[in-house]
C-alpha cells in the first residue's frame, strides 16, 4: 500500500474512529474529550483530503479495492475507492463543512443533555458520506446512500421526547425508502445486464449496451438505459428531495440546527446530485432520462421557491430554499451540466451552510424562537450573524461577485443552450425562481435583522425540551460565542469567493474525463466558448435577464418587508387563495398522510382481519378443527354404551350381509 | 480429515446429555445448579461445533464429517451423519443461539428451571441431528422429536393462551409431516430399500410421481417456514412462547423447513421444483408483501415480529426457486441473518417484557429516556430487521433482490418493496415504544440493561454488524455446495 492509499483510507475511518468513541465511550470521557476526539477525527480528514485533492488535481487518480465483500457464482462485489476530481472534490466540501459544523455544536448543543451523542452522530454521518462518495462501485455507493439516511433519521429524531420530531425522522426514512426502492431496481438492472457493479466496468459497457431494449410491460419496450437511469434517479429523488419526493426535507427541519446546515443542506442532500454526475456515462445515453431529470428540477426549482416565500419559520425559508436550489442542480444535470451542477453543489454547501449556521445563530439568541415575527431588528445585537447571513443571502440570490451568482448563471445559460425536450420549460421555471430567490433571501435578511424589535412582545420560546436555559425573555438579544461565530465567517469566505474558480473548473477542463457528455449535448461546450473570464462573466451579467430579475425580487422584498411593513398583510388577505395554498405547501403533506400512510394502514388492517384472522385462520384453520369437532360429536352418539343400541346395529347389519350374500 | 470423525455425534448427544443432567437435579431448589450445568453443556455444545467451520473443507461439495452406522438393519435404516456447505452453518447457529438462549433464561425463569433448561438443550441436540441427519428415518426422528421440547417448552413456561398456541404448533407441523413419511416410504420402495437421502438425490422418477412427492414435501416443509397460507401457527406460536421459546422458534426452528427444500424437494424431485416454481414464488412473494403489510396492523410487538419473520423467509423461498447462485445464497445468507435478528428482536421484546409484562406496543412510549443503552441496541437490530447495509439483514435481501430482477424485473419490484414496508412496521413500531416522552408510570420505573443482557445482545450486535461488513466467510464456504446442488437440480431425472 502507498502513502497515498493509506491517506485515502485515513479520509473515512478517522471521522469513524472518532464516532465510535464519542458514542460507546462518551459517558466515560465526558463532553470535553467527546467533542476534541471527533472534531480531530473530522479535522484528519479534512487535511487528508486537501492532500489527495492536490495530488488528483496533479492529475492521479485511484481507482482500486479495499476488500472483497462478498462473492456470489462469477460475480465480486469489492469495497473500494475511485478518487478522481470528482470525488476529491466532494470530500474537501464535506469534510470542511462537517469540521466547520462540529466547531459549531460546540456552541450550538452546549446545554443539550445528548452532547456527545450528537458527536458521535455526525462523525458518523461524516464517515457514511465519504464512503459514498469515495466508492468505486454501485454496491459500496448504496452502503453509504443508506447510511447516511440513517444518521439523518437519528438526528432529524435527536429530541426524540418532541412528537413532531420523531414523526419527522419516520417520514423521512420512509420517503427516502420510497427512493432506494427504485435505485435498488436500478442496481439490480445493472447488475443483470451488465453482470458487475464496479463503475469503471459498467461506464465501459455502456455504450454496447444502449442499443438494448427491455420490455417490462407487455407490448412495450423502452431503451434498457432510461430503464436504469430513470430508476437510478428515482433514489436521487429520494435523498436529494426532488418532486414528488421532497416532502421530509422540511420536516426534517426538526432537529438541531447544525445537522441542518450539514445534512441537509450541504452534503447529503447533494449524494443524488453527485450520484447522477457520477453516472454521467450512462444518463447521456438516454434522452429520455435527462428530459425526465430536467422537469422534476425545473418543478422542483419553482415550486418550492414559492412556498420559501409563505414561511414564517426562519430554518422553513432556508429549507424550502435549498429544495429549490437542488432543483436548479438537478436541471443542470438534464441539460447536461454536470460540472455546472457540481460547482452549484459546492457553492451552494457554503453559503446554504452559512445560512443556516446563521439561523441557528439567531434561534440561540432567540432561546429556541424559529418564528420571525418574533424577530426583527436583530443587525445591532448580533452583527456577525448579520454580516454572514448577509452575505449567504446575497449569494443564494445569485448576484455578483458572490459565489451563487457564477454558478446559478451558468445553470441558467447552460439549460438556455440545452435542446433537451422539457428545456424551454425548464429555462422559464428557473429564471421565475431567480425572482423569487432574491425575494425570498432578501426576506429573510429584512425580516429578521431589519426593522422594528417584535422580539420584545413574544411568547415563549418554541422548543420545551430547552427550558433548562433558565434567561427566558431576560435580557436582548446577544451576539454569539465565538465557537459559533468562527465558522459563519470560515463559511463566509467561500460563500463570496468560491465562485471566482468557475474558469478553471467549469471551463478548463477541471473534471476532464471523470464527467462523459455525449456529443449531442454541446450546451457546455458553447458556455465554454462564451467565456471571458469573471469579469467578463460580470460584466455580461448586468444586461441579462436574471440579474434584474434577481435585483427586483430583493427590490421588492425590501419594499415590502423595509418600506411599507403593513403590505404583505393586505396582500396576503387579498390573494388568500393563492397563499393558503402556498402555505399547505399545495396539499403534498395531507394527501400523503391520507392516501399512501393512511392508505397502507387501512389494506394492513383489511388484510390482517379478514384474510389471516377471517379466512385463514377462522374458516380453514379453525374451521377445520371446528367441522371435525362437529363430525365427531355426531358419530359420538353412535357409540351409547347402551347393549342394546350395539344389538340392534348388529341385527341390521347381519340382516344387511344376509340380503346381499343370500339370493 | 473429516474420516472418521466423531464431531457430528458430539455436537447432537453432548446437548442431549447435558440436558438430561440438568433434568437430573430436580426441583427448583437446586435451580443455581441447574443453571451452571446447563451454562456448561451449552458452551461445550457450541465449543464443539467451532471446528465443523475451521475444519471445514470449501473446494468440495461432497459430505464431510461422515458418520455411518447401521441401526435397523432389517429395514436398512442407517445412523448416516455428515455436512456440507449448506447444513454446516446451521448446526453452529443452533449451538449459538442456544448457548444465548440459556444466558437469556438465566433468573428470568424463575420456576422449574431445570426442566426450562433441559428442554433447550435437549432441542439443541435434537435441531443439530436435523441438520445432519442423512438417512431418512433418522432425519425423521429427529424432525418429530424435536417437536416435543418446543411443545412442552410453550405449554409450560408461556403465556395465558399457551395451550391453544401449543396445541396449534403441534397439530399443524405434525400433520405436515406425515405427508412427508408416506414419500419417505414411497422412496425406501422405489430405490429398492435404501433408506440414504443421497441415494434419493440420484432416483430417476416420473413428473407425476415428482409433483405427488413434491406436495408431500410441501406440506411438512412450508409449514415449518411459514409459507403463506399455512402460516397462522406461527404468530400465535411465538406470541404465546416464553423469549427463548421464540428466540428458538424464528431463529432455528423456522430454517429447518427452508434446509429441507434444499436436502430434500430440490435435489430428489428437480423436474417438480421447475414446474412448480412459479407457485412457489407467488406464494413467496405473497408473503413478503401481504405479510408486510399484515405485520404493520399489528398492536402487539411478539406478533409483529413474527409476521416479520414470515416476511423475511419469503425472501428465503423466493431466492431457492429463482435457480440460481446469487439466489440461493442469499436465501442462505438471509436464513442465517435471520437466525440473529429475529434471536435479538425476540430477546430485546423479551428485556422490555421482563420488566413490564406487557407486549403491547400502546403500553410503551419513551423507553429511551430510561434504558438508553437498551435502545441504543434495539436500534442496531431495528436497522438490520429493515435490511440497512451494513447489518446482516441487507446481505441476503440484497442478492435475492437482485437475483429476482435478473430472473424478472417484476419479481424483484415486489421483492423490494420490502424496503419501504419492512422499515415501515419496524420502525413505526420501534417509534411509539421507544421514543416520545415518558408514556406512564411503569415506564418511569424502568431500568436498564443488566450486564447480563448486554453481554448476549453485545454477542448478537456483534454478528449481525460483523456479517454486514464482511459476508465473505459465510459465503465462501457455500459455494461448492451452491453450484453442485444447482448443477444437480438443472439436469432432469425424468
Amino acid at each position: 500500500m502507498t502513502e497515498m492509499q493509506k491517506l485515502y483510507l485515513l479520509v473515512p475511518l478517522a471521522p469513524l474512529v472518532g464516532a465510535v468513541i464519542a458514542g460507546l465511550f462518551g459517558k466515560y470521557i465526558g463532553r470535553v474529550l467527546s467533542h476534541w476526539v471527533t472534531i480531530a477525527g473530522v479535522a484528519t480528514s479534512f487535511i487528508a483530503s486537501i492532500v489527495i485533492f492536490q495530488d488528483v488535481a496533479a492529475g492521479h487518480v485511484f481507482n482500486g479495492s479495499v476488500y472483497t465483500w462478498m462473492t456470489s457464482g462469477e460475480i465480486r462485489f469489492e469495497v473500494g475507492f475511485l478518487i478522481d476530481k470528482l470525488s476529491a472534490l466532494m470530500m474537501v466540501v464535506v469534510t470542511f463543512v462537517s469540521l466547520m459544523v462540529h466547531i459549531y455544536t460546540i456552541g450550538y448543543m452546549a446545554e443539550d443533555p445528548g452532547y456527545q451523542r450528537f458527536f458521535s452522530y455526525i462523525s458518523l454521518f461524516t464517515f457514511s458520506m465519504l464512503m459514498l462518495v469515495m466508492s468505486n462501485n454501485f454496491l459500496q455507493l448504496f452502503f453509504g446512500w443508506e447510511a447516511v439516511g440513517l444518521v439523518s433519521y437519528l438526528l432529524i429524531g435527536f429530541w426524540y421526547n418532541k412528537p413532531t420530531a420523531i414523526y419527522a425522522n419516520l417520514k423521512a426514512f420512509l420517503v427516502n425508502r420510497v427512493g432506494d426502492f427504485g435505485f435498488i431496481l436500478g442496481i439490480g438492472m445493472v447488475l443483470a445486464y451488465f453482470g458487475t457493479l464496479d463503475y469503471a466496468a459498467v461506464f465501459s459497457l455502456a455504450p454496447e449496451i444502449s442499443s438494448l431494449s427491455v420490455s417490462l410491460l407487455p407490448g412495450q419496450t423502452w431503451s434498457l438505459l432510461t430503464v436504469i437511469c430513470i430508476l437510478l434517479f428515482i433514489g436521487a429523488m429520494g435523498k436529494s428531495a426532488q418532486f414528488p419526493l421532497h416532502v421530509w426535507l422540511p420536516d426534517s427541519m426538526e432537529g438541531p440546527t447544525p445537522i441542518s446546515a450539514l445534512i441537509h443542506a450541504a452534503t447529503m442532500v447533494t449524494a443524488g446530485i453527485f450520484m447522477v454526475s457520477r453516472m454521467s456515462p450512462l444518463f447521456e445515453l438516454s434522452e429520455t432520462a435527462l428530459s425526465f431529470v430536467i422537469i422534476i428540477g425545473s418543478i422542483t426549482a419553482l415550486f418550492m421557491a414559492l412556498i420559501a416565500i409563505v414561511q414564517t419559520d426562519i430554518k422553513r425559508v432556508v429549507a424550502y430554499s435549498t429544495l429549490s436550489q437542488l432543483g436548479y442542480m438537478t436541471v443542470a444535470l438534464g441539460a447536461s451540466a454536470y460540472s455546472a451542477a457540481m460547482f452549484h453543489l459546492m457553492t451552494h454547501a457554503f453559503f446554504k451552510a452559512v445560512l443556516f449556521l446563521g439561523a441557528g445563530s439567531v434561534i440561540m439568541a432567540m432561546h429556541h424562537q424559529q418564528d420571525m415575527r418574533y424577530m426583527g431588528g436583530l443587525r445591532k445585537y448580533m452583527p456577525i450573524t448579520y454580516l454572514t447571513v448577509l452575505i449567504g443571502a446575497i449569494a443564494n440570490a445569485g448576484l455578483p461577485p458572490f459565489a451563487g451568482f457564477f454558478s446559478k448563471d451558468s445553470i441558467i445559460e447552460a439549460v438556455g443552450l440545452s435542446t433537451i425536450p422539457g428545456a424551454g420549460f425548464a429555462y422559464f421555471a428557473i429564471l421565475a425562481g431567480v425572482f423569487i430567490g432574491g425575494f425570498y433571501s432578501f426576506r429573510l435578511v429584512f425580516y429578521t435583522f431589519h426593522g422594528e424589535e417584535r422580539f420584545r412582545h413574544a411568547p415563549a420560546g418554541g422548543h420545551d425540551h430547552h427550558d433548562d436555559h433558565g434567561h427566558h425573555g431576560s435580557t436582548v438579544p446577544h451576539e454569539s460565542p465565538w465557537v459559533v461565530t468562527v465558522p459563519l465567517l470560515l463559511l463566509a469566505i467561500p460563500s463570496i469567493s468560491a465562485g471566482w474558480f468557475i474558469g478553471p473548473m467549469l471551463f478548463g477542463g477541471f473534471f476532464g474525463d471523470t464527467i462523459f457528455i455525449a456529443e449531442n449535448h454541446p450546451a457546455m461546450h458553447h458556455l465554454a466558448q462564451e467565456f471571458h473570464g469573471v469579469w467578463g462573466m460580470m460584466l455580461h451579467a448586468l444586461t441579462t435577464l436574471p440579474f434584474w430579475l434577481a435585483i427586483s425580487g430583493a427590490g421588492t422584498a425590501w419594499f415590502l418587508y423595509i418600506r411599507r411593513p403593513e403590505l404583505p398583510a393586505i396582500i396576503k388577505a387579498k390573494f388568500s387563495l393563492i397563499s393558503t395554498i402556498l402555505e399547505k405547501k399545495y396539499g403534498f403533506d395531507a394527501f400523503n398522510d391520507i392516501f399512501f400512510a393512511g392508505g397502507a394502514r387501512l389494506l394492513a388492517r383489511f388484510l390482517w382481519r379478514v384474510g389471516d384472522v377471517w379466512l385463514i385462520d377462522g374458516l380453514f384453520v379453525n374451521g377445520t378443527a371446528r367441522l371435525v369437532g362437529w363430525f365427531s360429536s355426531l358419530i359420538r352418539h353412535v357409540q351409547s354404551g347402551y347393549i342394546y343400541h350395539y344389538a340392534f346395529a348388529m341385527i341390521i347389519g347381519v340382516f344387511l350381509l344376509v340380503s346381499l350374500f343370500v339370493r | 480429515m473429516s474420516e472418521g470423525s466423531t464431531l457430528l455425534s458430539w455436537v447432537i448427544w453432548l446437548p442431549i446429555v447435558a440436558g438430561l443432567l440438568v433434568l437430573a437435579t430436580g426441583s427448583d431448589r437446586n435451580a443455581q445448579f441447574a443453571r451452571i450445568i446447563a451454562l456448561i453443556g451449552a458452551s461445550a455444545n457450541f465449543l464443539v461445533s467451532i471446528p465443523l467451520f475451521t475444519g471445514f473443507n470449501r473446494l468440495t461439495s461432497d459430505m464431510q464429517f461422515v458418520e455411518l452406522a447401521p441401526w435397523i438393519e432389517t429395514f436398512n435404516i442407517h445412523y448416516h451423519l455428515g455436512v456440507d456447505g449448506i447444513s454446516m452453518l446451521f448446526i453452529l447457529l443452533t449451538t449459538f443461539t442456544t448457548l444465548l438462549v440459556v444466558i437469556a433464561g438465566w433468573n428470568v425463569i424463575q420456576k422449574k428451571v431445570a426442566q426450562y433448561m433441559a428442554a433447550f438443550l435437549i432441542m439443541s441436540g435434537l435441531m443439530n441431528g436435523v441438520f445432519s441427519a442423512l438417512d431418512a428415518v433418522l432425519f425423521y426422528v429427529f424432525w418429530e422429536a424435536m417437536l416435543i421440547p418446543m411443545f412442552i417448552a410453550i405449554g409450560v413456561w408461556g403465556g395465558p393462551n399457551r395451550v391453544y398456541a401449543a396445541v396449534k404448533f403441534f397439530l399443524y407441523t405434525l400433520l405436515g409431516s406425515l405427508l412427508m413419511l408416506v414419500a419417505f416410504i414411497y422412496l425406501y420402495h422405489k430405490s429398492g430399500g435404501s433408506f440414504s437421502i443421497l441415494d434419493y438425490h440420484k432416483l430417476p422418477l416420473a413428473l407425476n410421481v415428482q409433483i405427488m412427492i413434491f406436495i408431500a414435501f410441501f406440506t411438512a416443509f412450508a409449514v415449518k417456514v411459514p409459507m403463506w397460507p399455512v402460516h397462522t401457527w406461527l404468530p400465535d406460536a411465538h406470541v404465546e412462547a416464553p423469549t427463548g421459546g421464540s428466540v428458538i422458534l424464528a431463529a432455528i426452528m423456522l430454517k429447518l423447513g427452508a434446509y429441507g427444500f434444499l436436502r430434500f424437494s430440490l435435489p430428489i424431485v428437480p423436474d417438480a421444483s421447475h414446474s412448480l416454481s412459479g407457485i412457489m414464488i407467488a406464494l413467496s412473494l405473497i408473503a413478503v408483501v401481504y405479510i408486510g403489510l399484515v405485520a404493520l396492523a399489528q398492536s402487539d410487538m411478539k406478533k409483529l415480529i413474527a409476521y416479520s419473520s414470515i416476511s423475511h423467509m419469503g425472501f428465503v423461498t423466493l431466492g431457492f426457486f429463482l435457480f440460481n447462485n446469487m439466489g440461493m445464497e442469499g436465501a442462505l445468507v438471509q436464513m442465517i441473518s435471520h437466525g440473529f435478528i429475529s434471536g435479538a428482536m425476540f430477546l430485546c421484546v423479551g428485556v422490555m417484557y421482563d420488566r413490564m409484562h406487557s407486549r403491547e406496543i400502546s403500553d410503551y412510549g419513551g423507553v429511551a429516556n430510561k434504558m438508553p443503552m437498551f435502545a441504543a441496541f434495539f436500534m442496531l437490530f431495528a436497522m438490520a430487521n429493515s435490511g440497512l447495509p451494513g447489518t446482516s439483514g441487507f446481505v441476503g435481501e440484497f442478492m435475492v433482490i437482485m437475483a429476482a430482477v435478473k430472473v424478472n424485473f417484476w419479481y424483484g419490484f415486489l421483492a423490494a418493496s420490502t424496503l419501504i414496508f419492512g422499515a415501515a412496521y419496524t420502525l413505526w413500531m420501534y417509534k411509539r415504544v421507544v421514543f416520545g416522552a415518558v408514556a406512564n408510570a411503569h415506564v418511569e420505573k424502568l431500568e436498564d440493561i443488566s450486564k447480563r443482557e448486554f453481554f448476549v445482545l453485545g454477542l448478537l450486535a456483534v454478528a449481525v454488524l460483523g456479517m454486514g461488513l464482511y459476508p465473505l466467510p459465510f459465503t465462501e464456504v457455500m459455494h461448492a455446495s451452491v453450484n453442485n446442488l444447482l448443477a444437480h437440480v438443472a439436469q432432469s431425472k425424468l
